[in-house]
């Protein structure tokens, strides 16, 4: 079966459409003793800043009900680290490697985009858009379709010819219309949905569970928000959607494909279990075969309402 | 280093420790859980494991668990109940139960031939060294304190005096617990002056207190940070130790390195606590 997805032509070209979601997979490498990583659709590393981060106090990590509750503050070691210590470890001539990336300020996103899409390891850039804007208070840039659509032009000024993908998040009074902004701006995808803020207190304690006092749910119990913005948004654009959230098994997989995604990013799953990607690659073919998908371009959007 | 590897193994055994306890609603707090031996090539004492039950759902998280033993025959793992979506389904687990393993995971425990060496533990801590006392070449070199809220009953402590020297220290009113700091950091003093080497385990707030005394004595000294690891291969961020100026590397001198990966067995002097823990140092 062809499981092949061409999110941008001849740019990025996905051998399935199956990917690492932001957050999760680290930066790919710490996952080769579970599986073949070049087996991946493509792979998007932990967040990465313009300068090392050292991130949230700890603890960063709350199991909850279907879920886990993380604040991590986008530690990383700056792009430049990335670039000189672990792009070359990376097998990017085998999968695209995508750097997720976090800035605080339009500028700050145009020079991570200018320093990364120069690497010839680098297939195209996430930005996200959930990121801070310390120039408007601490508000989210994807809370604003205008400052959503200010930080995808200033990434896509700066990145050539690499694709940019927006990655949005649910928090937002209409996702579609910052969906409209990004792609107005010049973004080549759309990835959905960012993580959603929760909070998670000891009641033994009377405090906050998370150092950060407060968290990004994902897992399983944010499948169904982000099942319903994909749907929305691939209505109304004309560029490729990427699902994130909640992804276990490869009939989740279909769920995505069906309201109308191109591909999927697995995040949290695989912290269950390290092979949950991998194994979710392998079984694709099968359990299209199982629901009658001979064709997953033709599946793609068929939900009958 | 180890290479890890996944996989499925089955419950042999899981014997609670001490008496049920009615704030847990009739559970006990302590287990030994005994899996069937994973095909590892090696494995060193301090390392952990990654466990979750094999049928539990697609929402099933994995947690870290200290190896306690690693036998011909079985991988033994004590723990202590604590959590409502982790250690709590693991002392339902009963024989012939599936679980995912992956490990063993991070760095070991120091073993020194012909050196004193102190064994600090606290409560659950104690785990780490019954496989410490079995792998050492030279036990008669190692002496143990044990420092524990609940009876000895609740800990495999009985099993391991067999095998090293062992002192005990329970808290029996408030005050003791600090008595038995107080016995560690004249403990430490002791091994300073015969040359010898500390390896502590058990909750943060005691390794704070032995990280302190380590640097002050300049005792080698490595501590098993119990920090909240998630996915035990350094990619979720979730567990985050501060490194000092003495860290091996100088590039990650004074930043974040995972703990699962680079540790959880710290050298006390590579590792700056007070950054880790900035509340404990006001």
């Amino acid at each position: 079966m062809d499981l092949r997805v061409s999110l941008v032509e001849g740019i990025l070209e996905l051998k399935n459409p199956i990917l690492s979601a932001a957050g999760s997979f680290g930066s790919g490498l710490e996952y080769q003793p579970y599986g073949d990583i070049t087996q991946l659709g493509g792979i998007i590393t932990n967040g990465l800043s313009l300068y090392p981060c050292a991130g949230s106090p700890l603890p960063r990590i709350a199991a909850a009900p279907a879920g886990l509750l993380s604040s991590v503050g986008t530690q990383n070691d700056g792009a430049e680290y990335f670039i000189r210590e672990v792009l070359p470890r990376l097998p990017w001539q085998s999968v695209p490697i995508i750097p997720n990336i976090n800035a605080g300020r339009v500028e700050e996103f145009s020079e991570l985009a200018g320093l990364l899409a120069a690497e010839e390891g680098v297939t195209a850039l996430e930005v996200n858009l959930s990121c801070h804007n310390s120039n408007r208070a601490g508000q989210r840039f994807c809370q604003n379709p205008v400052t959503a659509a200010r930080a995808i032009n200033a990434v896509k000024r700066f990145a050539g010819n690499k694709p940019v993908i927006a990655k949005l998040s649910p928090e937002i009074m209409d996702i579609v219309e910052v969906a409209r902004a990004v792609e107005a701006a010049g973004a080549d995808a759309i990835s959905c949905i960012g993580k959603v803020q929760g909070l998670a207190v000891d009641v033994r304690g009377r405090r906050p569970v998370l150092g950060n006092v407060t968290g990004g749910l994902s897992g399983p119990a944010v499948k169904p928000i982000a099942l319903r913005c994909v749907w929305q948004i691939a209505q109304v654009v004309k560029i490729p959607v990427i699902g994130v959230g909640g992804i276990t098994c490869a009939r989740d997989v279909l769920e995505f494909l069906l309201v109308g995604a191109h591909a999927v990013s697995v995040g949290s799953a695989s912290f269950s279990d390290p092979e949950t990607i991998f194994r979710i690659v392998q079984e694709l073919p099968a359990v299209c075969e199982e629901y009658g998908i001979e064709d997953i371009k033709a599946f793609r959007g068929s939900l009958q309402i | 280093m180890i290479s890890p590897i996944r996989t499925e193994l089955t419950v042999t055994d899981n014997v609670p420790f001490g008496q049920p306890e009615p704030g847990l609603g009739g559970t006990h707090r302590y287990y030994a859980l005994t899996l069937e031996r994973p095909a590892w090539k090696n494995w060193e004492p301090g390392q952990f494991i990654m466990l979750r039950p094999k049928d539990g759902g697609t929402v099933e998280w994995a947690r870290p668990l200290t190896i306690c033993r690693v036998t011909s025959q079985s991988l033994v793992l004590f723990f202590r109940v604590a959590s409502e979506y982790g250690t709590d389904r693991f002392a339902r687990l009963r024989g012939g139960d599936k679980v995912i393993v992956w490990g063993p995971l991070g760095t070991g425990f120091e073993i020194r031939s012909n050196t004193p060496t102190l064994l600090l533990a606290r409560d659950a801590g104690i785990a780490p060294f019954a496989g410490y006392a079995d792998m050492h070449p030279d036990p008669a070199c190692l002496s143990m304190l044990f420092g524990h809220q609940h009876p000895s009953s609740h800990y495999p402590a009985d099993a391991m005096a067999s095998r090293l020297d062992m002192e005990h220290l329970r808290d029996r009113v408030p005050g003791d617990c600090e008595e038995f700091y107080r016995v560690s950091a004249r403990k430490m003093q002791e091994y300073k002056e015969n040359g010898g080497i500390c390896l502590a385990c058990g909750p943060m707030d005691f390794l704070y207190g032995v990280w302190k005394k380590a640097l002050e004595l300049e005792l080698p000294t490595q501590l098993l940070l119990s920090a909240r690891m998630n996915c035990g291969v350094g990619a979720c961020l979730g567990c985050s130790t501060i490194t000092s100026k003495h860290w091996p590397d100088p590039i990650r001198a004074g930043l974040p390195v995972h703990t699962c990966t680079s540790g959880p067995v710290f050298w006390a002097r590579d590792i700056d606590l007070d950054a880790v823990m900035p509340e404990r140092n006001m």
